[in-house]
């Protein structure tokens, strides 16, 4: 358990150690656990070593997994079977103790948006044991077609260019589309319409309600240099101002990098395909080359665990092959609920 | 005149290549150079098109091509010319018959700009 990064979000929040901590262990793979908002994560290694009490504490009411960045159709050095990655994340989500309610999908499912490289997706995911895979688009999956391939095959029940949202176990999902009509020298963008839509999306939900968003690219200004950041993503995250725990899930960077601000977690995923440098130490972010026997211990999924009623929130980053790390926010505001109930 | 221009390209691609400190980059080092048929390539490359400014007489016919692992557009800002997604060693070609000055960005990576000057 000494690897376990703890957090207590006083003051602006911001753990600049545990940051650092997390950005050393950039590349793994996450489990995730959101108790009553406070962000937790395990390393899957540390899940093994664990008693049946810290297991049993780390229990959520809800657990969900997210994979990112599948790239299926690359075939680059930098992984040249993409389709054996996504496959061993798959394994290794199917391998989970706790079987995850769902699985999220935050984009660049395909490299080209090519109808073999979804088909291909598709299949490999048919053998994931969990109910449903909610999706939201990369750049990568919206080429040449205007997203519409994307939007038939994986967003048949969302509005606009693939923005919806949903509710589970108390818990209100909303799966953001930030990789459409975006503008010459400009980041990510969400775009009036679906700023409009997030607003009336969550005007009449209680402040006390767990809030998850997920999106391709990060909302949060990573590296805007790279175009790892959204332009909008402030006038949105302005709506969920007002709510006690707040995740935001992303892809896009193949990294896992964190970030919390007042209320906001924010989180970023491995790929399953292949690896990208951390902010500015190459001269662009395109797919890094590491040594085979390194790939799978920069690949991986993660694992978001949420126990409403303990303000927990756990999120563990696990590599396909290597330690994972846990990562765990507590909002330090037990009264959260009834003080900010009905808001 | 000409000769001098396509000495300076040369000398500005190997100066790039070698502040990358990457060899491969050396072989497309020469690509940004006009050739004597007048037509013009630029390289896209580690996320940047360069040159990221070109120059040409008016019906030059622009070549553009792809030496990333990762696909990229060429789109006019004001949708004058636009490329499907371009994998890797992919062209796209764009013949400027009007002088003007030509901004365009690769709209998977916005942040991705570059211009062609028609003279």
């Amino acid at each position: 358990m000494g690897d376990f990064i703890k957090r207590n979000l006083d003051g602006d929040g911001v753990d600049r150690r545990g940051f650092l901590k997390c950005m050393a262990w950039a590349g793994t793979g996450a489990f995730c656990v959101i108790q009553g908002g406070v962000l937790k994560s395990f390393s899957m290694s540390d899940m093994a070593r664990m008693s049946k009490s810290d297991k049993a504490n780390m229990k959520g009411e809800l657990s969900f997994v997210q994979i990112s960045d599948s790239h299926i159709g690359f075939d680059k050095p930098a992984n040249p079977d993409v389709t054996a990655t996504l496959r061993e994340a798959i394994a290794k989500i199917n391998a989970l103790p706790e079987p995850p309610a769902f699985i999220l999908h935050t984009g660049d499912l395909s490299h080209l948006s090519k109808a073999s490289e979804f088909d291909t997706l598709d299949q490999a995911l048919k053998s994931l044991r969990t109910d449903k895979i909610f999706y939201v688009p990369g750049e990568h999956d919206v080429l040449n077609d205007n997203g519409q391939q994307f939007h038939e095959r994986f967003g048949k029940d969302s509005k606009g260019d693939g923005w919806y949202s949903f509710d589970q176990k108390g818990t209100h999902f909303i799966g953001l589309v930030n990789v459409m009509n975006l503008k010459a020298g400009g980041l990510g963008s969400l775009g009036h319409d679906q700023l409009e839509w997030i607003e009336d999306d969550v005007k009449n939900l209680k402040a006390s309600t767990p809030i998850v968003v997920f999106a391709h690219i990060p909302l949060w200004s990573v590296y805007p240099q790279w175009g790892w950041g959204t332009d909008d993503s402030e006038q949105a995250l302005g709506y969920l101002k007002r709510f006690g725990s707040v995740t935001v899930l992303n892809g896009h960077i193949h990294q896992t990098m964190q970030k919390v601000e007042g209320n906001v977690v924010f989180h970023t995923a491995m790929s399953t395909a292949f690896p990208q440098p951390q902010p500015g130490t190459a001269p662009s972010p395109g797919p890094m080359k590491v040594p085979a026997e390194k790939l799978r211990s920069v690949l991986g999924i993660t694992n978001v665990n949420f126990v409403r009623g303990k303000h927990t929130l756990a999120v563990v980053d696990s590599p396909l092959d290597g330690p994972s790390v846990t990562s765990q926010f507590h909002l330090g505001q037990p009264d959260f609920d009834s003080a900010m109930a009905g808001s | 005149m000409k000769k001098t221009a396509i000495k300076f390209v040369m000398c500005a691609g190997l100066l790039g290549a070698a502040a990358w400190g990457a060899t491969s980059h050396a072989r497309y080092s020469v690509s940004a150079a006009a050739a004597e048929n007048g037509a013009t390539q630029v390289k896209i490359d580690n996320f940047s098109f360069e040159p990221k400014e070109i120059t040409v007489s008016a019906g030059t016919q622009v070549t553009w091509v792809n030496a990333d692992d990762v696909p990229h557009t060429v789109v006019s800002n004001d949708n004058k010319f636009k490329s499907k997604a371009l994998d890797t060693d992919d062209r796209f070609s764009f013949t400027f018959a009007q002088p003007g000055t030509y901004e365009y960005f690769c709209s998977v990576h916005p942040k991705m700009t570059a211009r062609v000057i028609v003279k």
